[in-house]
Parts: structure tokens; C-alpha cells; sequence
């Protein structure tokens, strides 16, 4: 589904290494030798692939098992093969919603756990890692091992936005939240600069439990950072119909489109539209969850659209410490060597979590993508070189590109998190494609 | 609907079971591996929310077992509607011809053995008067090909007999369902190259189900395959000694 071809895996940025899957229901047997876990591939970059010294990874979607639910608690275990979309739609009727979801359901609670996910309610819930409560897993020498926060703690922390570096993520137990109503009741207003938008953010946090933004990164000068500021909290039973909403069938791009489709020109289009298609200032809506939390979703494959050479996704936080102006210093940046191509992200983080090696921290994220042409790796560097001075950092469930000395100095958390990781794994036997780029892991 | 159910906990059996239990069907499963088997009756539960799914071991290799198996079943689930078997034995055609003690316990599984268990449901649901047996065969079983002489040609006796049973006793309220899978990639095939028209198990899991529920002697899944077939039974013999499927 994700190769590009035979004997070669990718990421969801469709940039290709040589790799094959093998899948099993019985993630036991299949972890024993395996020296990385793979879910659903939708990590952009390269987490997911294998190293090019063993190049087969375990694939987790076919151990999709729930093994308990517990309706009074909202707690769930289950093999950490199932996908968000399973467990959302199994529990929504009955009531639950994931804690906490990132921009796609396509994905599988392990990949949620190893990048230990955020979503529209970060500023509030956290990452997550900080609603799991327990992991099974089999760790570098074969043992399987039970963790928490209570129980073996430094290696829960350290495999909480691990990347599944820290072992085989088996099995996940977390707490769903109660919903009121299967609906979400969905605000979005225009906006027409970034700081408005940052001050737009911050103010609707304490009152909306989703909040975030897309904004053109293409336009420049007074309307730099334009966009559509979306929030959103589940609806009361009042306010919405009784009954979930029925899934629906999506439509799909059926092939890689040519190179070309996605140019300045085109992206420039789209923006445009995007932002003036929403013509009144505030509109409110109740929307189906699958509609608020993945728009993305609704479209299958649409990964293709950025043709044959692939695209990677940048996404990096600025601490709320670097001030206001940070976020437009990084988008003058951007739009300076030509901008990204399509609407970019903006979200505010809250605090940081447990994870050793958690992405967020308090500040602004900002999540861009990027078609891969000649210029990426220099366009990345530059980013990195900003994000670095900022005081910022990367998130590695995106990154193809970032190089190893960039991502050393913007992870004062490294050494913490390595010497958990060597404590479970001395000889580095677990490891990906990204581990061997960035961390210095033997191919 | 009561459904006895050999085979829940792998492929297109973990997905034809949970479409039954989400519709409310009430399940009770069989399996060679009591653990595994368990953990499947949880998930059942969970995903349906009703009430629970009981298990009892049986394994395809003993048939003393069955009968033990199949009263389990029905005492637990007070009747029974439907007995569904979609375990069976895979092996690839160079491994079973390299290894003979292999081949004997593939032909035994998917043929004997198979066909000794629908034997004991078979009387259990006449007894009560009727009901459905719903079980998994095979395309390879159609006609005679390269990569499958071995698994093909049990497939083919299950299908005969299968039809057989269809023919005897669909008068006396007996409704057997005969289902050819196509390629499906479940972790059976794991390892083979799937061909044009594959199918995943969900997708046939829902063919199936309705083809159980209009009493279809034969379901072809993914329905495709039905002309697949054609073709293939239609080639002349020289054709088929030539090409390599």
C-alpha cells in the first residue's frame, strides 16, 4: 500500500528505502527477532523503515485485538496493532472518544505510544503518552517486560515518543474519555495576520478543549500567517442528533500525480480559495468527529498528489521563551525561499509531558509541507538553524532530513533518554532508518 | 443467531466473527490454542458490548475432540443456529512435495478432518431441525494448478462433499455455504506475491456474510474471483501445463 515498489517501504512522504513488512496476528512470535515495529506507516519520514543493515521490520495492523474495556474507568488494553479508526468507531456509540488524537485515525496505538502523539487539545489534555497507563513489551534481550508510570518508570518514559527504539511496543493500556454527545460542536473564524493568530490561539485555549489553525505560508507582508482559526468541544445532547454519524465511503488518488501538479502557482490557488472560501468571519458548525479531527482522512492516498519525488513534512515547536515574534520570524524565513506548498498547521502546545523524548513543549507548533525537490535538504538546515536559535526542536514522526548535529543541539533531553535506551538495549540492537541517521546507530 | 465458531482468531475468521458479534449474533469459539482462543472471546466482547463468548478448545488434528467441542458449544449457548468453520492448514506446494509427513497432516486437516467435524454439526443442526454450516474451501480447489496440486486437491473433496451435503439435505432445512476465497492477504499468505483482484479480509468477511444470510450454496469472495474461476476451469489442458498459476 505505502511502497513505491517491490522491496522497498516508505513513509508516508513516500520517499522510498529498501525494506520489506512481515505481518503476523501473533506479535509475540513476530517481535522475537525483530529489530523494529512498523504500524500503519504514517510517520512521514523514515521512523518506520529498517535500517539498511537488516532490512525487514514487523508490521503491527494484523494484532488488532481489545482485550478489555472497562465502561465505568474508560479503560481499554489492547494489542498495539489497532488502529485509532477501530477503536473510534467501536467506542464512539457507546460513548468514547481517544483522549487524545493527532490529525489522522490511520495509525496504531504502538505508533501512537513510540511517537507519543498530540492532537487539537494539547494546550489542555497533553500528549498521548500522559493517558496511557500501562505497556507490555518485549524489550532488546527477548524478555517481555510490563511497564507504567509506577512500574520499571524510566523505561515507560523513555518509549513514551521513543520511536520504538526502546523496545517492541505489544500491547496498550490507556483511558478513553466520556463524550456527551458523538458530535462535535466546531467554531471557525478568519484571521488575517500570524500575531492575531497567535493571540487568537492563546485566548480560545482556556475555553475551547480543541484549538488550532490553518494558515497560508505563502503570503507575505501585512497578510503573512492569514488563515482559518478552528475550535471545537463535543456537543451536549441537546445540541446535536442522538444517533453517531454513519462512516462514509471516501474517494481516493488513484495514482502519483506528476510532479508538477503541486508548483507555487497551484499552491497559491489553493490558498487563496481555502481562505476565502470561508466568507463569514465566525461560523459554527456541528460536524462529524471524522470530519473535525482527520479532513485529511477524507481523501485516500492523498500523499500521491505530491508526485513521484515524495514530499516530507516539517513540523517543529518554538518555545512560548523565544516571545511572540518567533513564529513570525520562522514564516518570514519560509516565505523568503518560497514558501511551503499547501496550508500549514499552527497549534499552541501546552507544558511538557512525560515522554523522555516527547516532542511538545510549551510554545507554537507549526507543521508545513514540503514536495521534495533539489533544494529540500537546504531549505530543512535553514529551518533547523531558526528552530535551533529559537530554543525550539523538531518532531521525529515527520523528519527525513534533519541533520544529526542539528538534532543534537536542539535536544539537550538526549543523553537522559540514550542512557535509558543503552540500559535495555546495550548492545543497540533495536534501531530504524531515522536511529542510524540521527543517533549514530550502527547500520 | 447461535454460531458455533472454528477459526475466530486469525484472518478472515477474526473478521467474519466480529461482523457477527457487532450485528449481535451471540458467538462461541473453538480453537486449537486455548489462550489465543480466549483472548479472541475478549475482543468480541469488547467490540460488541453484549454479553460474553464463551470458548472451548478443538483442534483440527483430533478429532476425538468434536463432539466435546460442538456439546460445549451448544449447552453454552442454549441452541444452536450456525456452525462456521474457517480453520484450516496452509502449506506452500515445494514444502508439502519435499515433505510427505507435512502433506499427510495438511490432508488430513483440511479434508479429513474438516469433513468429520461438519459430519458432527451437521447432525447437531438436523437435529434441531435445520440450520446453517458455513465453510471455508478454496478457489484452489477448482482446478488442478502448478503452485497447489497438494492444498488444491483437499480443497477440491471439501468442496464436493460440501456440495453433496447441499444436495442431500437443504430439504430437511440443512443450508450449507460453501466459500471460495480468491487471494486474500491475511498472514496465511503472508510471504506470497498477491495477484491482480486480492482481497482483504474484511471485505470478504461482509461478502460472506451476506451470502450466508440469502442461504447462497457457493459465495465467491472477493466476488470477482467467481469469473476468475470461470476462465481458469474454461483454459484447455495444454494451457494449464504451460503457465505457472
Amino acid at each position: 500500500m505505502s511502497a513505491a515498489s517491490e522491496g522497498t517501504l516508505c513513509g508516508w512522504g513516500r520517499v522510498p528505502a529498501a525494506g520489506r513488512e512481515v505481518r503476523s496476528e501473533d506479535l509475540e512470535a513476530l517481535t522475537r527477532d525483530a529489530v523494529l515495529c512498523r504500524g500503519l506507516g504514517r510517520s512521514y519520514g523514515d521512523s518506520s523503515l529498517p535500517p539498511p543493515g537488516h532490512p525487514v521490520v514487523a508490521a503491527t495492523p494484523l494484532a488488532d485485538r481489545i482485550l478489555a474495556f472497562d465502561a465505568g474507568a474508560g479503560a481499554l488494553r489492547a494489542e498495539a496493532g489497532l488502529s485509532l479508526r477501530a477503536l473510534n468507531r467501536t467506542f464512539l456509540p457507546r460513548g468514547f472518544y481517544a483522549p487524545v488524537t493527532p490529525g489522522t485515525q490511520l495509525i496504531t496505538l504502538g505508533g501512537m505510544v513510540a511517537a507519543d502523539v498530540h492532537g487539537k487539545n494539547h494546550h489542555r489534555d497533553g500528549c498521548f503518552g500522559a493517558h496511557v497507563t500501562r505497556l507490555r513489551m518485549r524489550v532488546a534481550d527477548g524478555r517481555i517486560v510490563e511497564c507504567s508510570p509506577q512500574e520499571e518508570a524510566e523505561l515507560f518514559r523513555a518509549t513514551v515518543g521513543g520511536m520504538g527504539l526502546t523496545g517492541h511496543i505489544l500491547e496498550v493500556e490507556c483511558r478513553l474519555v466520556r463524550v456527551p454527545s458523538p458530535w462535535v460542536l466546531a467554531e471557525s473564524e478568519r484571521i488575517h495576520d500570524i500575531d492575531r493568530f497567535i493571540d487568537g490561539l492563546k485566548e480560545a485555549g482556556p475555553r475551547w478543549p480543541y484549538t488550532m489553525g490553518w494558515i497560508d505560508c505563502l503570503s507575505r507582508g501585512s497578510l503573512m500567517g492569514r488563515g482559518i482559526l478552528m475550535k471545537g468541544r463535543w456537543a451536549e445532547p441537546g445540541e446535536a442528533p442522538r444517533v453517531p454519524p454513519r462512516p462514509r465511503r471516501r474517494p481516493s488518488v488513484p495514482f502519483v500525480l506528476p510532479g508538477w501538479v503541486v508548483n507555487r502557482w497551484s499552491a497559491r490557488a489553493f490558498n487563496e480559495a481555502f481562505y476565502r472560501r470561508h466568507l463569514p468571519r465566525v461560523r459554527r458548525r456541528v460536524l462529524d468527529p471524522e470530519a473535525f479531527f482527520y479532513p485529511l482522512d477524507a481523501i485516500g492516498h492523498w500523499n500521491r498528489m505530491y508526485g513521484p519525488r515524495g514530499f516530507t513534512q516539517y513540523q517543529c515547536v518554538l518555545p512560548d521563551s523565544a516571545g511572540r515574534g518567533a513564529a513570525r520570524r520562522f514564516l518570514e524565513l519560509l516565505t523568503r525561499r518560497g514558501g511551503a506548498s499547501m496550508l500549514c498547521v499552527i497549534k499552541d502546545c501546552g507544558p511538557e509531558g512525560i515522554g523522555l523524548l516527547s516532542f511538545p513543549k510549551a510554545g507554537i507548533s507549526i507543521a508545513l509541507d514540503i514536495p521534495i525537490r533539489d533544494d529540500t535538504q537546504a531549505l530543512v538546515d535553514a529551518l533547523n538553524e531558526l528552530v535551533i536559535a529559537e530554543g525550539g526542536r523538531i518532531y521525529l514522526a515527520k523528519d527525513q532530513f534533519t541533520r544529526p548535529e542539528h538534532f543534537r543541539a536542539m535536544e539537550p533531553r538526549l543523553a537522559a533518554w540514550t542512557c535509558v535506551r543503552r540500559k535495555w538495549d546495550p548492545e543497540g540492537r533495536l534501531r530504524s532508518a531515522q536511529s542510524v541517521r540521527l543517533l549514530a546507530d550502527r547500520p | 443467531m447461535k454460531v458455533a465458531f472454528l477459526g475466530a482468531t486469525r484472518g478472515m475468521g477474526r473478521s467474519l466473527s466480529r461482523l457477527m458479534a457487532a450485528r449481535g449474533d451471540e458467538l462461541f469459539l473453538l480453537g486449537r490454542d486455548v489462550a489465543d482462543v480466549e483472548r479472541s472471546a475478549r475482543d468480541l466482547e469488547a467490540r460488541a458490548g453484549k454479553g460474553p463468548v464463551g470458548t472451548a478448545q478443538c483442534d483440527l488434528e483430533q478429532p476425538g475432540g468434536f463432539a466435546a467441542a460442538l456439546d460445549a458449544a451448544e449447552s453454552r449457548l442454549g441452541g444452536l443456529d450456525a456452525v462456521v468453520v474457517t480453520a484450516g492448514d496452509f502449506a506452500g506446494q515445494d514444502e508439502l512435495e519435499r515433505d510427505t509427513e507435512r502433506a499427510r497432516r495438511l490432508l488430513e486437516v483440511n479434508f479429513t478432518n474438516t469433513v468429520l467435524f461438519c459430519e458432527h454439526a451437521r447432525k447437531r443442526l438436523l437435529a434441531r431441525g435445520g440450520g446453517t454450516l458455513v465453510v471455508f474451501s478454496s478457489v484452489s480447489g477448482e482446478r488442478g494448478r502448478k503452485p497447489v496440486v497438494l492444498y488444491g486437491a483437499a480443497k477440491a473433496g471439501l468442496t464436493r462433499y460440501l456440495e453433496g451435503l447441499d444436495h442431500k439435505f437443504r430439504a430437511q432445512g440443512l443450508r450449507t455455504v460453501c466459500v471460495k476465497p480468491g487471494f486474500v492477504r491475511t498472514s496465511m499468505t503472508e510471504g506470497l506475491r498477491p495477484p491482480p483482484f486480492a482481497g482483504d479480509p474484511d471485505e470478504v468477511a461482509r461478502v460472506v456474510l451476506r451470502g450466508v444470510d440469502r442461504g447462497a450454496p457457493v459465495v465467491y469472495a472477493p466476488p470477482i474471483w467467481r469469473w476468475i474461476m470461470l476462465v481458469i476451469r474454461l483454459l484447455p489442458r495444454f494451457v494449464m501445463r504451460r503457465v505457472e498459476f
